[in-house]
């Protein structure tokens, strides 16, 4: 075989892949967007309308569940980062081998476990007379009950890994002397977390949010079984997957815009290079 | 024959001089491993000691224990007379030059200097005008806005020490800062450092594996190994007498006299360049230890040869002549040339 064939034969199932199942089915989501449906039939006709586009744009349903889902991405994202950073550190920086270990382990369990098994978890802790309220009852304070608070817990829960993961790592291969040199000069730990460890654990932490971002646009299941009457994108587009599939893509590149604008953004600093 | 401190710490307490550091019976253990054993050491103020060892021997760890990055198993360290034992690294008033420099990759040349006056809160413009000096002092004005990846090793290590000066502290601990330097570079850095201790005046702690590095910085040296102290002196008393057979061995070439060859009836070591090289029929001298031989090989290094000599009492003596006279020596004596080697008993130092 000469060197065309070969490579041939090596991108061939990959390219297959990527232009047959991946693109192509993308495509296809952008395209039905612009169908119609016919409202007698239910049945979805290829054509060219912006109608399914100014139905999200007009009702205002769409528009609020577009931006209660933002902020729930953005909260499970600056959570995931608020609870990341210290763990990290104290991981790579105070905690025995030993401790080091099991909290790697802590860390990681959760992606072991399977996506409805973790949500069933959440729901039993944190129902009516489950065990968040019957542990704080008694002192008078009462859970987030089936709520948003209570997806945003559930998410971080279930994306922590993609965040600590990575923060983690990027502080274990800071090199040692740096902290040494931070506090030689008279730096606290305060001061040197500020201006030396998030600064260069920035790639990382960037990394990590478009994990815990976008997994959490594009999430439903949550804010179904422990959001109570929480409504997310993903709630809206499983509703009409079968009723209006033309809407249900349409409102789709909601969150893939959330996203595009989100790694243009993040891509303006700079950090991607670094991944 | 270990060092020992040579003043009692009760003493320092009661003299607190800035830049005089003192460390009363400091053991550092890792795990099952001791690093550092029960060491005693006082640092005169403004004095240059280097700390000389193999690697492993425990110095680094010392240093560290200075700054205040390692606790102290056991003991007591007291700077300028204050007992900073307990005292966390950014409390004290000591800086650091790390071995590979440590410059904060994400910070300016100018950022990285100033960094321990940012942190001190002192104000940008303030900032500005003392880091100008700093990098001015260290010749490095032209590369203030540059990222320290784009420096050279030379000078990354130059601003390594310009950090870590710029906050006046009353002693400068240096972790092998010229290891990673090509020997041309290392010697002029050698020589920079000299001039800017003179020049600031405050006491540098310097450790090095170089025994030749040591000799030339220091006022004194204290030889490591395996975590004990074996010998703290100047760089002649080091060199000319040392105290065990390690700082013998350790600082360059050195012939070991069984002790029923030494006049005094001790193990002693006797520099090669303080072995007089002589005709075989010359007669041995008063007051020196005199023996007859056989020349087994000549070494050419440059500016000395090396005799190899085989003497008729079993032991191989090294001697070694400058080569500076026309005949160089190393055409004085050949291989199998029958000699005389001697050497005045001054020039021996009793080994324990």
């Amino acid at each position: 075989m000469n060197r065309r064939a070969q490579l041939s034969a090596l991108l061939a199932l990959p390219m297959l892949w990527l232009i047959g199942i991946y693109i192509f089915s993308l495509v296809m989501l952008l395209v039905t967007a612009f169908w119609v449906t016919d409202p007698f039939t239910s049945k979805v006709k290829p054509g060219f309308t912006l109608r399914n586009f100014e139905q999200i744009i007009a009702n205002p349903a769409y528009a609020s569940t577009s931006l209660r889902t933002l902020g729930i991405a953005l909260a499970v994202t600056v959570l995931s980062i608020l609870i990341s950073v210290p763990l990290g550190i104290f991981m790579a920086k105070v905690a025995s081998p030993k401790l080091r270990a099991i909290l790697a382990v802590a860390i990681t369990l959760p992606l072991w476990a399977g996506y409805l098994v973790k949500i069933l978890a959440m729901r039993i802790t944190f129902t009516e007379e489950g065990f968040f309220n019957s542990m704080l009852g008694p002192l008078g304070i009462s859970g987030p009950g089936f709520s948003i608070v209570t997806v945003v817990l559930t998410l971080t829960y279930l994306w922590l890994p993609y965040m600590a993961v990575p923060v983690y790592t990027a502080i274990r291969q800071l090199p040692p002397n740096l902290f040494d040199a931070s506090s030689d000069l008279g730096a606290g730990a305060g001061f040197t977390i500020r201006t030396v460890v998030l600064p260069l654990i920035r790639p990382a932490i960037i990394a990590g949010s478009i994990f815990t971002f976008s997994l959490s646009l594009g999430d439903y299941i949550a804010a179904k079984f422990v959001g109570g009457s929480t409504q997310m994108i993903g709630s809206i587009i499983a509703s009409n997957i079968n009723l209006n599939p033309p809407i249900a893509a349409a409102f789709s590149l909601v969150p893939i815009a959330f996203v595009v604008i989100y790694l243009v953004s993040v891509q303006r600093t700079g950090a991607l290079e670094r991944m | 024959m270990h060092a020992s401190a040579q003043q009692a710490p009760s003493e320092t307490d009661s003299t607190p001089a800035p830049g005089a550091v003192s460390l009363a019976g400091v053991s550092k253990t890792f795990g099952d491993f001791t690093a550092v054993e029960a060491l005693d050491l006082d640092v005169k103020p403004g004095e240059f000691l280097s700390m000389l060892g193999p690697s492993g021997s425990g110095k680094t760890t010392v240093l560290r224990m200075i700054a205040g990055f390692e606790n102290v198993t056991s003991g007591s360290i007291h700077l300028s007379g204050v007992d900073v034992t307990q005292v966390p690294p950014h409390a004290r008033q000591v800086n650091t030059v790390f071995q590979d420099y440590a410059l904060f990759p994400h910070f300016t040349i100018a950022e990285n200097v100033g960094y321990g006056l940012r942190v001190a809160g002192v104000s940008r413009a303030e900032r500005a005008t003392q880091v100008g000096v700093a990098l001015e002092q260290v010749r490095l004005s032209a590369v203030a806005d540059r990222l320290p990846h784009q420096l050279s090793g030379g000078q990354r290590q130059r601003i390594a020490l310009a950090r870590a000066l710029i906050l006046r502290p009353q002693v400068l601990l240096l972790d092998e800062p010229l290891g990673a330097l090509d020997k041309q570079l290392r010697e002029e850095m050698q020589i920079e450092l000299k001039q800017i201790q003179r020049e600031v005046g405050i006491t540098f702690i310097f450790v090095t594996h170089d025994q030749e590095e040591a000799l030339t910085l220091s006022d004194r040296v204290a030889v490591f190994n395996n975590g004990r102290v074996e010998q703290v002196g100047t760089a002649r008393e080091v060199y000319e007498f040392p105290a065990t057979e390690f700082v013998a061995k350790f600082l360059g070439l050195s012939n070991l006299i069984p002790a029923e060859l030494s006049a005094d009836g001790v193990q002693s070591s006797v520099r090669p360049e303080r072995v007089r090289l002589l005709t075989a029929d010359t007669a041995a001298s008063a007051g020196t230890v005199s023996l007859l031989g056989t020349v087994s090989e000549t070494v050419y290094t440059g500016p000395t040869t090396r005799f190899l000599v085989d003497t008729e009492s079993g032991v191989r003596v090294i001697a070694e002549r400058a080569n500076d006279h026309h005949p160089s020596a190393e055409s004085a004596f050949g291989r199998g040339d029958r000699v005389r080697v001697e050497w005045t008993t001054d020039h021996a130092s009793q080994i324990g």
